[in-house]
């Protein structure tokens, strides 16, 4: 509760900062400001959305991949050592945003008949076309919510747990078995070579698990805007 | 004889098959079409990690089990 607070606080003070003084010829935070903002600009948003879409949807989506990636880096950053996205809120609350996002997108650009492009498919007979339109209704309405906060969720939460497990080891080796003057204690060593190898694979995960969730919520939206099939 | 103990790490095992065998058919394939095309690398990569992340989800569904409370029998 409190680690999020403060990444929440820092986010601020960070964007605060950088969008502060923009000058035309960029110091060096600027640069570094600019081409975060700009690959999810660019790459994720209007990469997925076009031009015309993507700006209506930029300041949302660009919140997504930013507050998801400070709560995820909290994750190895030593004194916290715990994801704020590793508890079942917060992937939920973005999985929810994401959800009503782009049910908001399409019945904003077909009224009602959204419901019916999402769920039925032309040119099939009617029994294939109800059982089809169970099966959207399933993925599209039900799991895709279900699967984002997962997938957020639990990668955290296994990171978390093999940070712990090797750390753990570590300190159970080192300070218990070698200790009592057992040489099978070296292997705590072994265990704190793997824990820092998996403290960078899970900074990988961090930045990877927030452009997932950022780069889908904008693919579900432009499936929602898409004409008609 | 009485074996206690849980089934969910059973479930995220048979799981992680299938996502196993699917992240890295992608992946591969990635790597062939790299190897193809070298021009469309970071298009592909891109297309990589949202193929790898849709199939992992299903693992991760699995871990989720075991955190389900169950009622005991």
């Amino acid at each position: 509760m409190l680690i999020r607070l403060l990444v929440v606080a820092v986010l601020l003070l960070i964007f605060w900062l950088g969008s502060r003084r923009m000058q035309l010829i960029p110091t060096r935070a600027q640069v570094v400001f600019e081409f975060a903002t700009g690959f999810v600009r660019n790459n994720i948003v209007i990469g997925t959305l076009g031009e015309k879409d993507g700006k209506r949807f930029m300041p949302v989506l660009m919140t997504i991949f930013f507050v998801t990636l400070g709560m995820n880096l909290t994750g190895i950053i030593p004194p916290f050592q715990i994801a704020g996205t590793s508890v079942i809120g917060l992937p939920l609350i973005m999985a929810v945003v994401a959800y009503f996002l782009f049910i908001y997108a399409g019945v904003r650009k077909f009224g009602l008949r959204y419901f019916k492009n999402a769920l039925i498919l032309p040119g099939l007979n009617p029994i294939m076309a109800a059982f089809l339109a169970i099966l959207e209704f399933l993925s599209t309405f039900i799991l895709r919510p279900i699967t984002l906060t997962l997938r957020l969720l639990m990668n955290m939460v296994a990171g978390h747990m093999l940070l712990v497990l090797c750390f753990a080891a570590t300190d159970f080796f080192l300070f218990t078995v070698l200790a009592d003057g057992n040489l099978l204690g070296f292997l705590g060593v072994g265990t704190f070579a793997f824990g820092l190898a998996f403290t960078l694979l899970e900074l990988f995960v961090a930045a990877l698990q927030a452009y997932v969730i950022t780069i889908l919520a904008a693919i579900y939206i432009q499936m929602a805007l898409a004409e008609e099939h | 004889m009485n074996v206690v103990g849980q089934l969910a790490p059973l479930a995220f095992g048979l799981a992680a098959i299938g996502s196993g065998i699917g992240v890295g058919i992608i992946v591969g394939k990635t790597i062939e079409s790299v190897a193809r095309q070298p021009e469309l690398q970071g298009r592909l990569q891109g297309l990589m990690f949202l193929g790898i992340a849709l199939t992992e989800a299903l693992a991760f569904i699995a871990i989720a089990v075991a955190f389900i409370p169950f009622p005991a029998p």
